[in-house]
């Protein structure tokens, strides 16, 4: 019937839910805010978890929220051991396989290659476009059920 | 997904699984296919939870109030439920959703759920959206839940009325604040509160507010002095004091949500105008008016859907748009002539009833 092709249409059209997330002892949040607003202006639904989150709370703010993307923001060199808590958790929830986890940061390219194997989808360095980690949930975000 | 796979995920949510719960709360806000089922399945294990309700207008600390209360109610040992309904950009559908940035008490707890929405781009609308989120909170088991959303249109109205309680914050100093509440949500509200106390001028918003609600209350209240006269008049009183007995009359609070100042008041005035509500029987009359609203917005929204794809069949709006603007045929006759099916059918059905 015709509630169906509704559904079917309103389920593509389901906007993209992203926690741009902030975490550890680190105040600088101007990337946070700037990537947020990108990915408000390309149409995605936008969680901000605010400063200083411990891994756990945006493990469970990612789970609550059901979102696709998890964009972790680090500027303060502490990613090896914050990034893998968040992978960890997301797993324990089963939740790891349905949301593409991003870095964004000063990361070097060692610490990439490893984060990246843990579960990390992709790091995105200073001077990054925009449109170019735009583009990139929009190829990668996991599709569901 | 399969009907097994939703019954899966009903007896998970039921079972206090937060990503089931949260899963079925994304499926009812996308409208997702077998929605409706899950939330069939959700309803018998509804009811027990009680529904708090908070608007405003932006900026008044409803973010911060809510966190506050929140916290009170897990001191006292109960769970909670949050949703925030944000705004969304009319431009791009796009939203910051900020709310939870100012929910400190919520990170690292199990017994807090938050859940963050954006105000635009449901089918069938916001309010329903919101409805089957807090019944699946409400099935999942937590004792209490808030609804948060900025009280800027009919659209936050109707959100909030899914409510047994309904909060309106307002700030003091804003002459602006207690126009808008003129303009209709003075109306809806059951308790209203003054935040931000401690500003200069929270005492006079304070006087504002308490003399609108003196006249929104009514002849009634203001003509009781008035009486000593016999016969009619006494009985007439006695009326009166009846109905006075049975109406609530809105406290209206003063908080600092910052400090946390006023929050126990809240909750107390919150419980109280609940155990008004169960006393005088209201509690019934308000679920059995949200009931039939929310009957109401589903076969609008479900004929409009059955019309929608009758008028995709014959070649959409554009084309029969396209005859009308040439003068060919007129909106009124393009009408009638998609819904003659509609009518027929329920014309064959009324004389089946009548024989």
């Amino acid at each position: 019937m015709s509630a169906e092709q509704g559904q079917a249409e309103s389920e593509r059209d389901r906007p993209i839910r992203c926690l741009v997330a902030k975490v550890g002892l680190d105040g600088h949040d101007r990337g946070a805010h700037v990537i947020s607003r990108a990915f408000r202006d390309a149409g995605f639904e936008v969680i901000y978890s605010g400063l200083h989150r411990a891994p756990e709370d945006i493990v469970q703010a990612a789970v609550q929220e059901d979102v696709d993307v998890v964009g972790i923001s680090i500027l303060s060199g502490a990613h090896n051991t914050l990034v893998p808590k968040v992978v960890e958790g997301l797993a324990e929830y089963g939740a790891l396989a349905d949301t593409l986890v991003l870095l964004g940061g000063i990361v070097p390219d060692g610490d990439a290659k490893r984060l990246k194997e843990a579960g990390v989808a992709e790091v995105f360095g200073p001077g990054t476009p925009m449109s170019e980690t735009v583009q990139f949930v929009r190829e990668n975000v996991p599709t569901r059920r | 997904m399969t009907a097994d796979a939703d019954r899966a995920l009903v007896e998970r949510l039921l079972d206090g699984d937060p990503r089931a719960l949260a899963r079925t709360i994304s499926r009812v806000e996308n409208r997702s296919e077998g929605y409706r089922d899950v939330v069939s399945a959700l309803y018998g294990h509804t009811g027990d939870a009680s529904v708090v309700g908070v608007t405003g207008s932006p900026g008044a600390g409803k973010s911060t109030l809510v966190d506050e209360l929140v916290g009170y109610y897990r001191d006292d040992g109960e769970t909670v439920g949050v949703i925030a309904v944000d705004p969304s950009s009319p431009y791009t559908g796009g939203a910051v959703l900020g709310d939870r940035v100012r929910m400190g008490s919520a990170v690292g707890d199990e017994g807090v759920f938050v859940r963050s929405m954006s105000a635009r781009g449901h089918l069938g609308g916001l309010s329903t959206a919101t409805a089957d989120a807090v019944k699946a909170l409400d099935a999942a088991g937590f004792d209490r839940v808030v609804v948060e959303t900025v009280g800027a249109g009919q659209n936050e109205v109707d959100v909030v009325r899914t409510a047994d309680t309904v909060v309106v914050l307002v700030q003091p100093g804003s002459g602006d604040d207690v126009q808008m509440l003129k303009a209709g949500i003075l109306e809806i509200g059951d308790v209203f509160v003054v935040n931000k106390a401690d500003l200069d001028g929270a005492a006079r918003t304070v006087a504002d507010l308490r003399e609108m609600l003196e006249l929104r209350g009514g002849e009634g209240r203001t003509r009781v002095g008035h009486h000593g006269a016999v016969g009619v008049a006494d009985e007439r009183r006695d009326d009166e004091n009846e109905d006075e007995d049975d109406e609530w009359s809105p406290p209206v609070l003063e908080t600092v949500a910052t400090t946390g100042d006023g929050v126990a008041d809240l909750a107390g005035a919150v419980d109280d105008h609940r155990d008004h509500l169960r006393q005088t029987g209201r509690m019934r009359d308000r679920a059995r008016s949200r009931a039939a609203a929310e009957i109401r917005t589903l076969l609008r929204q479900d004929t409009a859907d059955l019309v929608e794809a009758e008028l995709r069949r014959r070649g959409g709006v554009e084309a029969v748009a396209e005859r009308v603007a040439d003068r060919e045929t007129d909106p009124y006759t393009v009408a009638d002539d998609l819904l003659a099916p509609v009518q027929a059918a329920l014309d064959r059905r009324q004389a089946d009833d009548d024989a």
